[in-house]
Parts: C-alpha cells; sequence; structure tokens
C-alpha cells in the first residue's frame, strides 16, 4: 500500500468523518426522536437527548398498525425476491457468461436496454398483467415480477465471466450437472459479488413502496412495513406524533442494518484474501 | 482399464476444421502422448475425448463402447488440468472427494479412497488445508490425487507440468512416470515440450495442422522421422535441414559436400537432408568451410551455431575441448551416424544414408 504524505492523510481523513457524520445524522435524530416523549419532540431549540428512556411511543406503534405483520410481510416480500433474484441471476449470468448460443449477445442487449426503463413506466402495464393473473392485492402478485432482474443477471454475469473455465471442465469431468456447476462450483467462488447482490436486492425490496402500494389496493393486512409507516404520518390527522413515527421508522430500518452488519464482513474477508493472495 | 478408438474423428469451429480424420488407436495401460506446436490441436483432442467438446464427425470409442454423445461421466475418465483447476472454497480433501460424493459412494468407500491416493501422493498432512495455502507442486500432486480417487479407466492430463518450475517439473515429470508404472492405466497426455514427450510416452503422437504427422515409440520418432516437420520438432536442439539435390550418383548439399546415394537409389531432384547436431563434425580435414556465429557452452557439451557457405544456419553439438571464436571459420562435415533424406515434399525417403 502506498502511503499518503501526512497532510494529504489528515485532510482525507477529515473529510470521511464528515461525510460519516453527514449520513449518520438524520438515522441518530431518528433512533433518538423514538425515545422522546411528544413535548420534547416539539420543542425549539430541540432536544437532542431525550429526557428519559421512554419506550411508549413503541407501544404506540402498535396500537396504531399491525408491526408486527407489516414487519413479517415485509421480511416475505424482501427475502423471497432476493432469493429468486439470486437463483435466477447466477443461472442466467452463467448462460450468458460461459455458453455460446445463437442470439447470445442480442439477447443480453435486450435485457441490458430493460435496465434503462424507468420503472414507473412499466407499473401500469406489470400491474394489469399480474392482476390478469390474478394476483393483485397479494403478497405473490408484489413478489412474482421481481423475481429476476436485468441488473443482477448483468453484475452476475460480469463476475462469472472471470471465473476459470477449467473450473467450471473440472466439476463437469467431477460428474455434476450443470446447476451443480452453477450452484456448487461457480458460486462459491463469486461469494462478495453474491452477497453485494442479496444486499442491494434486499434493502430495495424492503424499502420499495410504488409497487406494494399500487398491487396490495389498500389490502393493509398485507402491506409491508414501510407502507405502514404511511398511516403512522396521517394518525391523528394531520396533527404529526413525531415520536411515533421515528419509533415504527426505527423498527423499519433495523432488519436491513443487521442484515448490513452480517453480510459486511463478506466484502472485508474478499478484500483481505485478495490482498494476501495477490 | 480401457482401450481408446478414434475413427475418423473431425472438428471444425464454422469454417475453420482444426481437426481432420484422425486415426488413433490407443491401447488399454498404454501411455499416449501428443505433442505439437501451440494450435496443432492437441488439446482440442484430448477435450474431444474427455466429452468437454463435441466432435463434428468421426468416432469415438473408449473400452469398446461409443462415447461420441455421452457426457464426460458416463466415460470413466478423469483430467488433470494446467492450471489445476481446483475448487477454490473447498479443502484438499473436499477436491478430492466432490466427484465422489456426486456419484453417491458410501462415506466409508469416499474415505478409504481419498487417503490411499493421499498416501501415494503424499498429501495426508495437506488434506485440510485449502488451495490458497498450497504451492504449485502441492496444488498439482492434489489435482492428480483428485483424478485417481475417482479410478478413471483413462486417465487425460493436459500440459500438466506447464505451470510448474524447472527443479519441479522434473521431479513431477518422474512422478507421472511412477504413477502409470502403479497404476497400469490408459494415460494421454498433451505437451508441446517434446522432453516430456520423450520420457513418458510409449507411443507418441506428433500433431501439426490437425493432423497425425507421425505416431510411434519415442525413439521410432527420434530415428526415422517421417517428414521435415517430426525431425524438426522431435530432438533438441532440433534437426538440422539442409537443401540439397540427389544426383545420379551422389547427394549433392554444396555447403556440406555431397554423401553416397543410400541403398535403393533416390529420385534424382531436390531434397532435404536432416543431420542431428550431434552428427556435425568441426575441424575435419575435407570439410565445407562455416563460419561460428554462436557457441553455447552447456558444461558436459558444447553448441556451435554455424552460417553455412550459403547462408543457411546450422547447429552442431560438440564435446568439450575444442577452442572456437565467434566469427572464426571452420570445417564441418557430417559424422558417421544417420543422416536423414526426405523428398521435396517433405515425406521420409526410407533407409538413413550412411557416410562413407
Amino acid at each position: 500500500m502506498t502511503r499518503l504524505p501526512r497532510p494529504t492523510h489528515g485532510l482525507i481523513l477529515l473529510l470521511i468523518i464528515a461525510l460519516a457524520v453527514a449520513s449518520a445524522f438524520p438515522l441518530v435524530w431518528m433512533v433518538l426522536s423514538s425515545f422522546k416523549t411528544p413535548e420534547e419532540s416539539m420543542q425549539t431549540p430541540p432536544v437532542w437527548i431525550p429526557g428519559s428512556l421512554n419506550l411508549s411511543a413503541y407501544g404506540a406503534v402498535s396500537e396504531v398498525i399491525q408491526a408486527g405483520r407489516s414487519l413479517w410481510n415485509s421480511a416475505v416480500i424482501a427475502t423471497v425476491t432476493t432469493t429468486g433474484i439470486l437463483v435466477t441471476s447466477l443461472m442466467a449470468g452463467f448462460a450468458f457468461a460461459k455458453y455460446r448460443f445463437r442470439g447470445r449477445n442480442a439477447l443480453f442487449a435486450v435485457m441490458i436496454a430493460t435496465m434503462f426503463l424507468p420503472p414507473i413506466v412499466t407499473l401500469i402495464p406489470l400491474y394489469r398483467m399480474v392482476s390478469a393473473m390474478g394476483f393483485s392485492a397479494s403478497l405473490v402478485g408484489v413478489i412474482l415480477p421481481n423475481l429476476a432482474n436485468a441488473f443482477g443477471i448483468f453484475l452476475m454475469r460480469q463476475f462469472i465471466a472471470g471465473v476459470p473455465d477449467d473450473l467450471i471442465d473440472a466439476a463437469r469431468v467431477d460428474g455434476a450437472s450443470e446447476l451443480r456447476v452453477v450452484f456448487s462450483v461457480v458460486a462459491p467462488a463469486i461469494v462478495p459479488a453474491i452477497a453485494a447482490l442479496a444486499l442491494f436486492a434486499f434493502v430495495y425490496h424492503w424499502n420499495t413502496y410504488l409497487w406494494p402500494l399500487t398491487v396490495l389496493q389498500g389490502a393493509s393486512e398485507d402491506y409491508p412495513i414501510v407502507l405502514s409507516l404511511g398511516r403512522l404520518l396521517s394518525y391523528n390527522r394531520g396533527a404529526m406524533n413525531t415520536p411515533l413515527v421515528m419509533a415504527g421508522a426505527t423498527m423499519a430500518v433495523l432488519p436491513p442494518l443487521v442484515l448490513f452488519v452480517f453480510l459486511q464482513r463478506f466484502f472485508v474477508d474478499s478484500m483481505v484474501s485478495a490482498a494476501v493472495k495477490g | 482399464m480401457a482401450d481408446v478408438r478414434l475413427d475418423k474423428v473431425s472438428k471444425s469451429y464454422g469454417a475453420a476444421e482444426v481437426l481432420k480424420d484422425i486415426d488413433l488407436s490407443i491401447a488399454d495401460g498404454e501411455f499416449v502422448v501428443f505433442v505439437g506446436p501451440s494450435g496443432c490441436g492437441k488439446s482440442t483432442l484430448l477435450r474431444i475425448i474427455a466429452g468437454l467438446e463435441d466432435l463434428s464427425g468421426g468416432d469415438l470409442l473408449i473400452g469398446g463402447r461409443r462415447v461420441n454423445d455421452a457426457s464426460p461421466k458416463e466415460r470413466g475418465i478423469a483430467m488433470v488440468f494446467q492450471s489445476y483447476a481446483l475448487y477454490p472454497h473447498r479443502t484438499v480433501r473436499g477436491n478430492m472427494e466432490f466427484g465422489l460424493k456426486l456419484s453417491r459412494m458410501s462415506r466409508a468407500e469416499i474415505d478409504a479412497r481419498v487417503m490411499r491416493a493421499a498416501r501415494m501422493l503424499q498429501i495426508e498432512p495437506l488434506l485440510e488445508r485449502r488451495p490458497s495455502q498450497l504451492s504449485g507442486g502441492q496444488r498439482q500432486r492434489v489435482a492428480i490425487g483428485r483424478a485417481i480417487v475417482r479410478e478413471p479407466a483413462v486417465f487425460l492430463f493436459d500440459e500438466p507440468l506447464s505451470n510448474l518450475d524447472a527443479a519441479l517439473r522434473v521431479d513431477t515429470r518422474r512422478e507421472i512416470a511412477d504413477l502409470h508404472r502403479q497404476l497400469k492405466t490408459t494415460m494421454i497426455y498433451v505437451t508441446h515440450d517434446q522432453v516430456e514427450a520423450m520420457t513418458l510416452a510409449d507411443k507418441i503422437v506428433v500433431l501439426h495442422d490437425g493432423h497425425v504427422q507421425q505416431m510411434g515409440s519415442p525413439l521410432d520418432l527420434y530415428n526415422a522421422p517421417a517428414n521435415v516437420f517430426v525431425a524438426g520438432f522431435i530432438g533438441s536442439p532440433r534437426m538440422n535441414l539442409i537443401a540439397a539435390e540427389a544426383g545420379a550418383e551422389r547427394i549433392e548439399t554444396g555447403v556440406l559436400g555431397s554423401l553416397p546415394l543410400p541403398e535403393g537409389g533416390v529420385p534424382a531432384g531436390p531434397l532435404t537432408l536432416g543431420i542431428r547436431p550431434e552428427n556435425l563434425v568441426l575441424g575435419a580435414a575435407g570439410g565445407a568451410e562455416a563460419q561460428v556465429v554462436l557457441i553455447e557452452h552447456l558444461g558436459d557439451e558444447i553448441l556451435v551455431e554455424l552460417k553455412l557457405a550459403d547462408g543457411q544456419q546450422a547447429v552442431a553439438k560438440i564435446a568439450p575441448g575444442l577452442s572456437l571464436t565467434v566469427g572464426e571459420t571452420v570445417t564441418v562435415a557430417p559424422g558417421d551416424g544417420p543422416v536423414h533424406l526426405f523428398d521435396a515434399a517433405g515425406r521420409r525417403i526410407a533407409g538413413p544414408a550412411a557416410k562413407s
């Protein structure tokens, strides 16, 4: 590693700290506010640290929305969608990276082109398709169209292209089926990329708002947590109860955060081992 | 254990024909080496036998069974790759077990086979390590171990020593020879290194431009190369190939004097004379004149590169002792050893002509 001169080093460090503080601030404010009393949350100048660890907002959340049910719905949507994306992306990415077939490049180009369509453009046609299949107002409808996505396939193809052909041939000689090759030999060789894709997909589909809102058609028992949060906002008819909303938001943020902390070590691990192996 | 037969095997990629009507028969237990320059189709041929490439025409039989359309695992083969191709996320044991687990072998049998192979290759202490923790030589042993545990009917080696350093290459070469003696399994080995081919093979198959140029025992190929290509490819330093002209009574070279016609004679006309470097004599009376261009002292022998009268290059391998300097003019003449003759098309003309 090249050592930067000290002044530059310090400057970069300052910049990183500033960025970290700026991005962490809303999160910290959210968590702190969830512990405040409604009065504390309204004061000017603002109260930073709540006077006591007041958990009543968390209790109130469950009186307004079915928090447990909503979190479960979010977990189902995000987990099933992410799993689907991983499976389809690995298989399609493998085919694009390692198979020679007529029309491969054209097909790949068409698929990439879909990445440039704003999701809003496909919202209504997609809804009509899902609805025609009889899946509107259900979690199946929310999940089904997202089980494969172009970005995932693109990402997996790029990484699988770097897996040596000999490794794949060795597995074939060892008697592995093509599916076995993909999941037992190729996948373990690109774990960091899979972890990254899993994280992106999970967070995206945990947070997605417009699509479930469209599909679920007010079937609030199937709402994921982000949709239910909206009901916290409108509770009290406009007089916003900040601690209540912040408590709900904190609950909504926690699962992806935990997942990130868990998956993070894959990125760090892979970077360290790459550095050692050279 | 199985024999392998190729019957008019061909392979094309689009319009490019890589292998053309290859006929080959490999006996059970034989060690056959495919050798040739890069791009000659030798690796493609091996991959066809492995089932990793489809053949475009002809038949492939392993153990008498036609396996044109069989998957690699149905062919009873195991392969060792140049890049080792070990599964990086599995331990040495995991690498060796993978194929056995896939064939749903019992745990006890898997363990027994892995231990037997590990002992044979002396990699028992490495079983729980990962490939990234092994040296190149150790990785190659594991790759061989992974092939052994499957107890295949045919072993395929694709340039297995190319990634090893020189000393290790010699050791591993000997181990592969030992392995063949112990297992007595059919082995097919691809290399571009003619020394590996000479030392390992029962039978060498020389490939060039998608054709079999010659097959035979190492000494057959060395002593009686079928054509100019094989003559130049087998032997190091390579055979000197010198343009000559067959006359009514003698063969005239212009630059190395003249030689008597071999028994039976040769048709008059242009031909190519092949003389191995060890069969060129320097400083002899009555030889042709040549200029010394380069001298390489190898200790036990000296390689002398010469520029002949008409500008052709030739190499002589001589015993140490003769003192030469670059730029000096020496006399050069064929020795008493065999001289090879090739016709205008490059094909061997029977019977090496001896000097007299």
